[in-house]
C-alpha cells in the first residue's frame, strides 16, 4: 500500500505541490516569525550591552513616559566623586539631548517613523563589562563648537561625507548647527542605536547646545576596576549620590532599554502568527479540496485496490500517507522560506529603526518542530475527511463504469455549519464586551471569528445556492448557452465550488472588516478634529518632537497673527502607572474651546482638567487630588474640571505651562495653535508661518485639512499593511481556484471533448471555464463582503465607547474588492482554460 | 422495412455527401509504424445509409475520424460539399461540425449537467441559433422522447440516453450524421430502437455513416464498405446479415 500511495503522488506532483504551497506559506510564517524573535531574544542582550556602562548614574526621573528627557541634570562634581570610588576605574559625564535631527543633503530630516534623533556628547568611556562601545571607525573625534560625529547609518543615509557641513536642527535656544562632520562612529564589537539618529560633539560644545551651557551632564558612566561588579559597584556609587541621582547597573540599564523594543516587537511577532494562522486555515481548505477531487478521481482505482483484497482502513491509510508526505514536504520549504522571511522581516524592522546588524539566524530546534508539527497536523488533517470516504467505497464499483464517491448530506453540513455559527458568534459577543477588560478577550473573538467562518463555509454549499442559481440564470441570459453550462458546472459539485470560494470567503471577509474599521476610525477622527479644531493653524514637529519656545515668539510677532497659543508635553508616574500631560498658556484655556462636562476651565497654579475617557477609566472626580512623581520629585495637582476628548489636546491631563516647567520639563513647545487676525487670507498667512520654520524642517504649519491629514496617516499606513498580509490569503485563494478548475478539466476531458467534437469553439470553451472561474470568485466575495460588513459594523458598535463613534462603510472599497474578485476570476481561469482548449478532440473523446 | 428504393438525396445538386480520395494515415515510428489508412478513395452518397465494416485494426474508426473532422490524415483529402476539410484551420473545422456534421457515440457522450431537451439543441445553442419548431417536434417525436425532455442523462436508460444522442445529431440538420458503434453499448433490443431510427433518418433524407462490427446492424443500411488493412476490400449493396456474414468470411 505504501508503494500504491508514493506511485500516486509522483504521478500528481504538480498538482500536490500546488496545494502545497498554502502550507508553505502558513510554515513560513510560523517559522519566520519564530526565527526572528529568536534572533532577537538572543542578541538583544547583546545588543545594548555597548550602549551602557558599567554602572549608569543618573537623575531619579530621567525619562518622561514619551521618551522626552527631563531638564534634570548630574552636576559636574559628581562625576569627580565617583572617580575616586574605590571600585571605579573612571568615570565619565555623557551629555544625551533628543529632538536633535540631522538633515540629510536632499533636505529632508534622517530617521524613520518613532526611533529618535539624538544629539549628545563624545568619549571614549567603556562600555560594560569592558566592551568598546562606541567608536570612531572613520577620521576623529570633535573638537570645538564648529564639529560632529554621526553615526555611521545616520552619515549613508543623509549623504555626508568627512569635511562636509552638516545641517543639523537642535531643538534648543540655537536652533539649527552646521558643523563639519570630522569623524564616524560606531559600534566595533556589536551595539545598536535602535534606529536613533545619533550627532555628537565636544562636551562643551554639547553642554552649550543642550543643556543651555550648564556645566553638568545627563547621564555619568562609572567604569569598575578589575574584580569589582556591577552591583558593588553602584552600592559604592549610592553611598555618595545626592538625593534625585541614582546609580544603576549596565544589566539593569541594558534591560531597561531592551525590553521597551521587545514589547514594541513582541506586537509585531503576534500580529506575523495571527497572519500565519489566517494562512494555514486558507490553506487546509485547498487541501480538502484537492484531496477529494484526487480522491474522487481515483475512486475506480481504489475500489480496484479494495477488490484485490486492501481493507477499509488500508485504503484510507494510503490516501492519508500521501498527505502525511505533503505536509512535510511542505513544512521542508516552509521552513526554508521562513529563513527568507525571517531576513526580510528583520530587514524591514531596520529600515522602521531597529537595526540587528549582521547577526545570524537562529534556527532553534523548537522552530523545526513547530514547522513540522503545523505542516504536518493541517495537511493531515485536511486531507482526513476526504479520505475517510474513501473507505465507504465498495469493491464492487471497480466493475462500474462511473464511481460517485458517497457523501454527507448537504442537510449535515448545513446542520454541522450552524452548530459553529451560533457558538462562534456568541464567543465574538463574549470576546468584544471582555475585550478591554479581560486579557484574553482577544482570544476569544479570535477564536469566535474562526468558528463563524468555518461555520458559514460549512453551511456555504446550502448558503450559496441561491447565489449560485442566481449566477447561472444571469450568465445563460448574458453569455447564451456558454454561460448556462458554466452555471451548471459550478453547481454541478456546490461542496467542490463553494469550499474552493471559502478561501477567498475568509480573505475579504477580513479585508472588509479592516476596511471598515480602518474607515470608521478616520471619520471619526475627521470628526473629532472638525468639532475640536481652533484657530487656524498647527504648528508641530514630526514625531511630536519639541522645539524652541523662540518659534512661538516669532510666529506671533507675524503681521496678521492676532495670537499664538502653546502646547507641550510631559509625562509622570501616577500609582506607578505612566501618565502623559499636557500643557497650554495659563490665559488662553479659552482659546482650545474646551467642552467641559464638569468643574471650571481653570489653571490656576496647582490645578488641571483631566480628559473624560481618562477620568472615567480612573474614576477621577473634580476636586480629587493627583499625586504624580515628575522630574523634580512629587507634585500634588487637583483637578478643576473635566473635558469631553479633544483630539487637539494630546494627552489626557492638562496643566498650564507654567506648572509643567517647574515639574523639571524642559522650555520646549511641542504644538502651537495659530489665530489669525480678521480679514487676512489664510493662503497669506500660511506663506508668512512658513517663513519662520524655513530652517526648521522637521516642523510644519498645517490648516485644518493637512492637520487631519496627518493624524489619519497611522491608520492608513496600518491598513495599508494589513491588506498586504491578506494580499497573501488573496494568492493562496486564486491558487485554489487555479486548482479545482484544472482538477475539474481534467475530471471533465470527455464533456469537452464532446462539446469539442460538437462545435464549440476554443474561445467559446476558454471562455466556458473562465466565467465558471469567476462564478466561484464572485461567491467567494460577495459571501465574504456580506460577513466582512457584519464583523465590521458589529466590531464597530462595540468599540463606541473607545470613541470609535462613526461607523462608516467604504462602498467604493467594497465595490473595488468585488471587481477584483471578478479580475481573479479571470486570472485564475487562464492556466486551466488554456489546458483544456488545447485538449486534442479525439483523445479527449476516448479518454475514460 | 424495404430498403429498395433510395429517397431523394437532401442535397440533390450534389452527387456526393462526402469524397474522400487517396486518405493516408499512419500511427507510431520505426519497425511499430502501423498504416491505419493506405490510400483509400471513397464515395458517400447523400440520403443514403452507410455502413463500415472490418476488424479490429482495419482502419474504420480512423477513417470516419478523418472524414468526421476530428483527426487529420496524413495526405489525401476529404471534400464535404465542395470544400476539402483537410485544409481547413481549427476555427473552420470547428464551425463545420458545428454545422455540417452530427455525431453519434458509443457512449452516449451526454453533457450531464443538460437535460434532454438541452442536450439536444446543444450544437444550434453553441452556435446561437434557435431549432426550428417544426423540425424540433419532428426529431422529438420520431426518438420518442418527447415526455422525458426535462430529465437528465443520469435519470434516463442507456437505449433512452442514445436516442437524445441521436436527436442531438439530427437537429441541427447535419450534411452527414457519423455513428460509431451507436449500438455498443446497449441490450438488443434498444439497438434495434436506435438502428429503426437511423434507418428511417436516411429515409428521409438524412446522410448517415455508421462504423460497425456488427452484421445485424449493418444489415439495416444501404450500403457497406469492408475495410481492412487499412485499404477498401469489398462492398456491398442492400445488404442482409447473411450477405454480411458471407462478404467478411470472404475478405478475412
Amino acid at each position: 500500500m505504501i508503494r500504491a500511495a508514493l506511485r500516486s503522488l509522483l504521478g500528481r506532483k504538480v498538482r500536490l505541490l500546488m496545494s502545497t504551497f498554502a502550507i508553505v506559506l502558513g510554515v513560513a510564517f510560523v517559522a519566520g516569525t519564530l526565527m526572528f524573535s529568536d534572533m532577537l531574544n538572543r542578541s538583544f542582550t547583546a545588543l545594548f550591552d555597548a550602549t551602557v556602562g558599567d554602572v549608569v548614574v543618573e537623575p531619579e526621573v530621567a525619562q518622561t513616559a514619551d521618551g522626552f528627557l527631563s531638564t534634570n541634570t548630574v552636576p559636574a562634581e559628581v562625576v569627580d566623586r565617583l572617580a575616586e570610588l574605590p571600585g571605579a576605574a573612571r568615570a565619565d559625564g555623557q551629555v544625551e539631548a533628543d529632538g536633535v535631527f540631522v538633515v540629510g543633503t536632499d533636505g529632508k530630516l534622517v530617521g524613520g517613523f518613532g526611533p529618535p534623533g539624538l544629539g549628545g556628547s563624545w568619549n571614549d568611556a567603556p562600555a560594560a563589562g569592558g566592551l568598546q562601545g562606541l567608536a570612531i571607525l572613520e577620521g576623529e573625534k570633535p573638537y570645538g563648537g564648529d564639529e560632529v560625529v554621526l553615526d555611521e547609518q545616520t552619515a549613508e543615509k543623509a549623504g555626508y561625507e568627512l569635511g562636509d557641513r552638516v545641517q543639523i536642527t537642535t531643538g534648543g535656544e540655537r536652533s539649527t548647527v552646521d558643523p563639519v562632520l570630522v569623524g564616524i562612529a560606531g559600534f566595533p564589537e556589536g551595539g545598536s542605536l535602535s534606529g536613533a539618529t545619533l550627532a555628537l560633539f565636544d562636551t562643551r560644545t554639547a553642554q552649550q547646545l543642550f543643556l543651555d551651557g550648564e556645566d553638568a551632564y545627563t547621564e555619568v558612566w562609572v567604569t569598575a576596576r578589575d574584580g569589582v561588579s556591577q552591583t558593588d559597584l553602584a552600592d559604592q556609587a549610592e553611598q555618595v549620590l545626592p538625593d534625585g541621582l541614582v546609580a544603576v547597573t549596565g544589566e539593569q540599564a541594558a534591560d531597561d532599554a531592551a525590553s521597551d523594543l521587545l514589547e514594541a516587537v513582541g506586537f509585531l511577532t503576534t500580529f506575523l502568527l495571527i497572519f500565519a494562522g489566517i494562512a494555514l486555515v486558507v490553506g487546509s481548505f485547498l487541501i480538502v479540496n484537492t484531496f477529494s477531487i484526487l480522491v474522487a478521481q481515483r475512486s475506480r482505482e481504489l475500489a480496484l485496490l479494495r477488490a484485490l483484497g486492501a481493507s477499509r482502513g488500508q485504503v484510507v491509510r494510503s490516501v492519508l500517507l500521501e498527505a502525511l508526505i505533503l505536509g512535510a514536504l511542505g513544512a521542508t520549504l516552509g521552513l526554508g522560506l521562513g529563513v527568507l522571511l525571517a531576513r526580510g522581516i528583520a530587514s524591514v524592522v531596520g529600515r522602521f529603526g531597529l537595526d540587528l546588524g549582521s547577526q545570524s539566524l537562529v534556527l532553534a530546534p523548537r522552530t523545526v518542530l513547530a514547522a513540522y508539527a503545523v505542516g504536518i497536523v493541517v495537511t493531515v488533517v485536511a486531507a482526513y475527511f476526504p479520505a475517510r470516504r474513501t473507505g465507504r467505497i465498495a469493491p464492487v464499483q471497480a466493475l462500474r463504469d462511473d464511481v460517485a464517491l458517497p457523501e454527507t448530506s448537504l442537510r449535515r453540513r448545513f446542520v454541522l455549519g450552524l452548530g459553529l455559527v451560533v457558538p462562534g458568534a456568541l464567543a465574538m459577543v463574549a470576546g468584544l464586551g471582555t475585550v478591554v477588560d479581560v486579557p484574553r478577550g482577544g482570544w476569544v473573538l479570535g477564536a469566535g471569528v474562526l468558528a463563524v467562518l468555518l461555520g458559514v463555509s460549512a453551511a456555504s454549499p446550502v448558503l450559496g445556492r441561491p447565489l449560485l442559481d442566481l449566477s447561472r440564470a444571469t450568465l445563460s441570459r448574458v453569455f447564451g448557452f456558454v454561460g448556462l453550462l458554466a452555471g451548471q458546472n459550478a453547481l454541478r459539485n456546490p461542496r467542490r465550488t463553494t469550499a474552493t470560494a471559502s478561501a477567498l470567503m475568509i480573505g475579504l471577509t477580513l479585508a472588509c472588516t479592516m476596511a471598515i474599521i480602518g474607515d470608521s476610525a478616520k471619520a471619526s477622527v475627521d470628526r473629532a478634529i472638525e468639532e475640536s479644531f481652533v484657530g487656524d493653524f498647527v504648528v508641530s514637529s514630526l514625531f511630536g518632537a519639541p522645539f524652541s519656545p523662540q518659534v512661538a515668539e516669532q510666529m506671533a510677532a507675524v503681521p496678521g497673527v492676532e495670537r499664538v497659543v502653546r502646547e507641550r508635553f510631559g509625562a509622570g508616574l501616577l500609582d506607578g502607572d505612566q501618565v502623559a500631560l499636557a500643557a497650554t498658556d495659563r490665559g488662553e484655556i479659552g482659546s482650545l474651546e474646551l467642552v467641559l462636562d464638569e468643574g471650571r476651565a481653570s489653571l490656576r497654579s496647582g490645578s488641571v482638567l483631566v480628559q473624560e475617557s481618562w477620568a472615567d477609566e480612573r474614576g477621577v472626580g473634580v476636586g480629587d487630588e493627583l499625586d504624580l512623581q515628575v522630574p523634580t520629585g512629587a507634585v500634588t495637582w487637583q483637578v478643576a474640571g473635566i473635558f469631553e476628548d479633544n483630539p487637539v489636546v494630546f494627552a489626557p491631563v492638562l496643566v498650564s505651562v507654567e506648572d509643567l516647567l517647574a515639574a523639571g520639563f524642559q522650555d520646549r513647545d511641542n504644538a502651537l495653535i495659530v489665530f489669525g487676525a480678521p480679514g487676512v487670507a489664510a493662503s497669506t498667512l500660511q506663506g508668512r508661518l512658513d517663513t519662520v520654520v524655513d530652517d526648521l524642517p522637521a516642523v510644519t504649519v498645517k490648516d485644518q485639512a493637512a492637520f487631519a491629514e496627518e493624524q489619519r496617516e497611522p491608520i492608513d499606513n496600518l491598513v495599508l499593511t494589513i491588506f498586504a498580509l491578506l494580499g497573501l490569503a488573496l494568492v493562496i485563494a486564486v491558487l485554489g481556484i487555479v486548482n479545482t478548475l484544472a482538477l475539474s478539466v481534467i475530471e471533465r476531458t470527455r464533456e469537452i471533448g464532446l462539446l469539442r467534437a460538437i462545435g464549440l469553439s476554443r474561445s467559446q470553451l476558454r471562455r466556458m471555464i473562465t466565467l465558471e472561474s469567476v462564478v466561484i470568485s464572485l461567491l467567494g466575495a460577495v459571501l465574504g463582503v456580506v460577513l466582512g460588513v457584519v464583523f465590521g459594523v458589529v466590531l464597530m458598535r462595540a468599540l463606541r465607547d473607545e470613541g470609535l463613534e462613526v461607523i462608516s462603510v467604504p462602498v467604493v472599497q467594497l465595490v473595488v474588492f468585488l471587481a477584483l474578485a471578478v479580475v481573479v476570476g479571470v486570472l485564475a481561469a487562464v492556466l486551466p482554460a488554456r489546458r483544456a482548449a488545447r485538449l486534442d478532440v479525439l483523445t479527449a473523446i476516448a479518454t475514460d | 422495412m424495404s430498403h429498395t428504393a433510395p429517397p431523394a438525396p437532401e442535397h440533390a445538386d450534389e452527387p456526393a455527401a462526402a469524397r474522400v480520395r487517396h486518405l493516408t494515415k499512419t500511427y507510431g515510428e520505426g519497425p511499430a509504424t502501423v498504416r491505419a489508412l493506405d490510400d483509400v478513395s471513397l464515395d458517400i452518397a447523400a440520403g443514403r445509409f452507410t455502413a463500415i465494416m472490418g476488424p479490429s485494426g482495419s482502419g474504420k474508426s480512423t477513417l470516419m475520424h478523418c472524414c468526421a473532422a476530428l483527426d487529420r490524415p496524413d495526405s489525401g483529402s476529404v471534400h464535404i460539399g465542395e470544400e476539402d476539410i483537410t485544409r481547413l484551420r481549427d476555427k473552420a473545422l470547428t464551425r463545420l461540425r458545428r454545422d455540417s456534421i452530427g455525431f453519434v457515440f458509443q457512449s452516449f457522450n451526454l453533457v450531464p449537467t443538460l437535460d434532454a431537451r438541452e442536450n439536444i439543441v446543444l450544437p444550434l445553442a453553441i452556435a446561437g441559433r434557435r431549432p426550428d419548431p417544426d423540425w424540433f417536434d419532428h426529431v422529438i417525436d420520431t426518438v420518442s422522447l418527447r415526455d422525458r425532455l426535462g430529465h437528465r442523462p443520469n435519470e434516463l436508460s442507456g437505449g433512452q440516453q442514445q436516442r437524445v444522442a441521436v436527436a442531438r445529431a439530427l437537429v441541427s440538420r447535419p450534411r452527414i450524421v457519423f455513428a460509431d458503434e451507436p449500438t455498443g453499448n446497449l441490450d438488443s433490443r434498444s439497438g434495434a430502437e436506435i438502428l429503426e431510427l437511423l434507418r428511417q433518418s436516411a429515409d428521409d433524407g438524412q446522410t448517415i455513416v455508421m462504423v460497425t462490427h456488427d452484421p445485424v446492424a449493418a444489415a439495416y443500411t444501404d450500403r457497406v464498405v469492408f475495410l481492412a488493412d487499412g485499404r477498401v476490400v469489398d462492398e456491398l449493396h442492400h445488404p442482409t446479415r447473411e450477405t454480411v456474414l458471407e462478404a467478411l468470411a470472404g475478405s478475412a
